[in-house]
């Protein structure tokens, strides 16, 4: 149901734009008012979440250790895996971010006959690195089109992309290679029964969206071989904040571009934000050193315990008779006694809020 | 109580899913699977709210009118305390890494113990009550209302989740399930949803000290019989303080080890390394609990009760704390016990007053784990050591999923087990170190209502000691945790007999050489000592 939702919800977006392009012929609205929407909406929807989590407290050090602690100098520590400091935290999170580390260690478990084995399993992890970098990619291959003279990383990222030479225009590996991870991605959560049973239609949706942005920009760039000099004046018109819109554009380039527009607004609002939560997540970002260094929670607040004094007065007589020492002597005057049960200092303040 | 099905069927693991979605499948309670509900009186002595007679099965759970505002105050108000939660609430992308990866899901096939549908358990209220997608679109935006049969579903499967981490090790995004689980049980106690099993021992834990509720003079008169057993066994009469001011070092064990086989083993080995060393160390009858079934239950119940630790250090006058062999303590100590209540300047920087060794990993801390002090003391050959005395047993190690995730200690036990045995074989590698599997009986599930549950989440580590028992004839299975020593013993006599459970440093205890000792015809248990091979070859 969530993904014939999505799909439905796609293939809508796609109608929309064509219809709003080719047949209302609200070139401008699709092209300018759209993307400057979206891409605000983005902007400040992303720094909105990165804000709120970021202040959002971190009390405890929770960090989730995955190899041998510091401790004594002889023993070897899992630096990366078991950071005790800021350089291995930084590791770790880079070997997070930018290989998937965990992702990597994904194992596969079977039960036969009884038994238990495991096995490596790696196609999500690669499928998942193979869309994320060749997503980026894709990306920063569209710099091209936002800024002249042409940044020379720019037309070096393309020299690679593009070195099998094949064809006019020439073919980017990147472009294909995004479009098969994304669709494994989709494939997995039709056919593996886990997966489908825990997708949600906001697991689709951005599956969908992709999909169809992929298409419609290799379709755009293979087949329609929309004008590029024109789709270059007009990005050019939206960075420089004087937007044109050009005649003689496909239909194409608009849904290429509406869809690119619902990404980026929907973005802050989905899990995609994973992208930024990754960065944040205590169990990864955090030393295990927690021993070492004291860690402050910023909101604290006393409670209540029960003290030395309240057990010993509990059990003062139990203890003499066993031997074992106590602070104060059995006869005690109801003074004295009085006194115990107030609240000393040790004790801390013994009312908290609960 | 419900019977408990035969291994055979146990092991037939369904992973069939409903045809139904799950947010449309109610909960059902199944017998054996959970376990009893809170009596009032153990909530009344640390003053929970809600203390009521009530059982998990009652159609009425007897919760506050208001019970709906509580738990959505507690979500907002814990949402906004921990980044954490929030977080881990966002950016699941339901990769699905993590559902193979649960012993509970792999002994159950319940699809809602994959960790990912755990924690969807709390993501979709999430989402319908704090996202604005949610508020808006309901379902279609994954969101669900919060229903009485919502709040029981969490209680289920809270309680079916012994908060390991192993999910968080494979989650690309570090999303840990207890996280998740421990802020859900803290909600659920907001309204006197606990259980017995770990109500019962934290209020044991607060009035009398220790878990098991054993008050002063019980605690010395148990120690007086391993006091006995080791002389004994080794003709040595060693004589372990009580709340002693001035010692050194305060002693901290968990209080499964002074009561009950094999824990007691393992506090018989403490004891005897100690007086080997000569020590000047104390135990404590206040601070007789190193573990902590209050951080199952919220982390202020964990802060009230590992209060007595530093306090008591304080008020012997101690300078440093070593503590015993337990799991979850060690990640109370290694991740909460300083920002609880700490700073402990009052003590000092450990040294080993043996070695000399500093503790730098601990100098803030002032808490020494004791396969670190063990360790230290074999590399530095402070120990004689006869291995050969651990000749009958084929040792293997069960990563406690405490100290491997929380912590990673790790090579530390590994050592020392070398040292003392000569036979030692390790467990397949997806199922040891920061992949360890749970015993199934973690956080306060070790109870005997919920047996299936535990013997099915215990499968996947039973399954890994079959493994070696049949390739390397193991019948030793050590580990660093009481509550590994109280449901390891059922869980291998229901899946793997033959196979016994002992803490490290009843190992340790065997091979301990100590001076003037007797010619040793027993181990710690009592149980003749083969002879030795070389000898009948002489």
């Amino acid at each position: 149901m969530g993904a014939l939702f999505s799909f439905v919800v796609v293939i809508l977006l796609i109608l929309i734009a064509y219809v709003g392009v080719a047949a209302v012929g609200m070139q401008s609205i699709f092209g300018t008012v759209v993307p400057y929407a979206a891409v605000l909406i983005f902007i400040v929807g992303v720094v909105y979440r990165v804000i709120k989590w970021g202040k959002s407290p971190v009390p405890f050090p929770i960090t989730t250790t995955g190899g041998q602690q510091k401790s004594l100098p002889w023993i070897k520590q899992a630096k990366l895996d078991n950071p005790s400091g800021s350089a291995g935290v930084i590791g770790r999170m880079a070997l997070e971010i930018l290989l998937f580390r965990s992702l990597f260690r994904n194992s596969k478990s079977e039960l036969r006959d009884g038994r238990l084995a495991y096995g490596s399993a790696k196609w999500l992890w690669l499928a998942a690195i193979a869309f994320h970098w060749s997503f980026l990619i894709v990306l920063l291959r569209h710099i091209r089109l936002f800024a002249t003279p042409i940044p020379s990383f720019v037309s070096l990222l393309e020299n690679l992309d593009g070195f099998l030479q094949i064809g006019a225009p020439r073919l980017y590996l990147t472009g294909v290679i995004l479009l098969l991870a994304v669709t494994y991605l989709l494939l997995r959560r039709f056919y593996v029964p886990q997966v489908r049973y825990i997708s949600l239609a906001s697991d689709y949706f951005p599956v969908f969206l992709i999909v169809a942005i992929a298409s419609t920009g290799i379709l755009m760039r293979y087949f329609f071989k929309v004008d590029i000099v024109s789709v270059k004046e007009l990005a050019m018109g939206l960075v420089s904040f004087n937007p044109t819109i050009p005649a003689g554009i496909g239909s194409i380039f608009y849904i290429h571009v509406f869809l690119v527009s619902i990404l980026f607004a929907y973005f802050p609002f989905s899990k995609l934000m994973h992208a930024g939560g990754v960065y944040l997540s205590p169990t990864r970002n955090l030393a295990n050193n927690s021993r070492a260094v004291r860690h402050v929670n910023p909101w604290d607040y006393p409670v209540k315990v029960h003290t030395y004094d309240e057990y010993e007065n509990e059990f003062r007589e139990k203890m003499i008779n066993a031997g074992i020492p106590v602070e104060h002597s059995p006869a005690i005057t109801p003074e004295e006694e009085e006194k115990l049960t107030e609240p000393t200092d040790d004790a801390e303040i013994p009312v908290g809020k609960e | 109580m419900a019977k408990l099905p035969k291994p055979e069927q146990l092991s037939k693991v369904e992973y069939k899913l409903p045809g139904k979605r799950w947010m449309n499948t109610p909960v059902e309670f199944k017998e054996g699977m959970y376990c009893n509900g809170t009596r009032p009186d153990y909530l009344e002595t640390v003053d929970f709210p809600n203390p009521r007679k009530w059982a998990p099965s009652d159609e009425d759970w007897k919760l506050p009118e208001n019970w709906k505002e509580i738990v959505l105050n507690g979500m907002k108000e814990r949402l906004e305390k921990y980044r954490s939660f929030r977080l881990f609430m966002d950016i699941c992308v339901r990769c699905g890494a993590c559902a193979d990866k649960c012993q509970f899901y792999l002994g159950t096939g319940d699809p809602k113990n994959m960790p990912v549908l755990r924690a969807e358990l709390m993501r979709s209220v999430y989402r319908r009550y704090f996202t604005a997608s949610g508020k808006m679109l309901g379902k279609l935006a994954g969101g669900r209302e919060l229903t009485l049969d919502v709040l029981k579903e969490w209680w289920y499967y809270f309680y079916q989740c012994s908060e390991c981490r192993r999910c968080s090790v494979f989650c690309p995004y570090g999303i840990d399930q207890a996280e998740i689980t421990m802020i859900g049980r803290e909600i659920l106690n907001l309204l006197g949803l606990n259980t017995d099993w770990i109500a019962g021992p934290v209020a044991n834990c607060y009035m009398k000290g220790n878990h098991l509720g054993l008050e002063p003079h019980t605690i010395k008169s148990n120690f007086e019989f391993m006091v006995d057993d080791i002389e004994e066994i080794t003709g040595i009469k060693v004589e372990p303080s009580f709340n002693r001011k001035g010692a050194e070092i305060l002693f901290v064990a968990p209080s499964g080890d002074m009561f009950g086989d094999p824990g007691t083993f393992t506090c018989m080995g403490y004891m005897m390394l100690f007086h080997e060393l000569g020590l000047d160390y104390t135990w404590s009858t206040f601070a007789s609990e190193g573990g902590n079934f209050g951080s199952f239950t919220s982390m202020e119940m964990g802060k009230r009760l590992n209060y007595k630790i530093y306090a008591e250090a304080k008020r012997l006058g101690v300078k440093w704390i070593i503590g015993g062999e337990c799991g979850h303590m060690w990640r109370v100590v290694n991740q909460y016990m300083d920002t609880w209540n700490g700073p402990a300047d009052f003590l000092e920087v450990p040294v080993s007053p043996i070695t000399g060794t500093r503790f730098e990993n601990a100098k803030s801390t002032k808490m020494v784990h004791i396969a670190e002090f063990t360790a230290d003391l074999i590399k530095h050959g402070k120990l004689k050591l006869d291995p050969s005395r651990n000749d009958h047993l084929k040792v293997t190690f069960h990563d406690s999923c405490n100290t491997s995730r929380g912590m990673g200690i790790l090579d530390e036990p590994r050592y020392i087990i070398k040292n003392v045995c000569n036979h030692f074989y390790e467990m397949p590698e997806d199922t040891i170190r920061e992949k360890t599997f749970c015993c199934g009986s973690g956080s306060g599930l070790n109870a005997a209502e919920n047996m299936e549950l535990r013997m099915r989440g215990g499968f996947p580590r039973a399954n890994a000691v079959k493994y070696v028992q049949q390739t390397h004839g193991v019948n030793m299975l050590a580990n660093i945790c009481a509550i590994d020593r109280a449901a390891l013993p059922t869980l291998m006599n229901y899946w793997v007999p033959g196979v016994d459970v002992a803490g490290l440093h009843e190992l340790v205890g065997n091979a301990l050489v100590m001076k003037g000792e007797k010619e040793r015809t027993q181990d710690l248990r009592l149980e003749d000592l083969p002879e030795k091979e070389g000898a009948e070859n002489v």
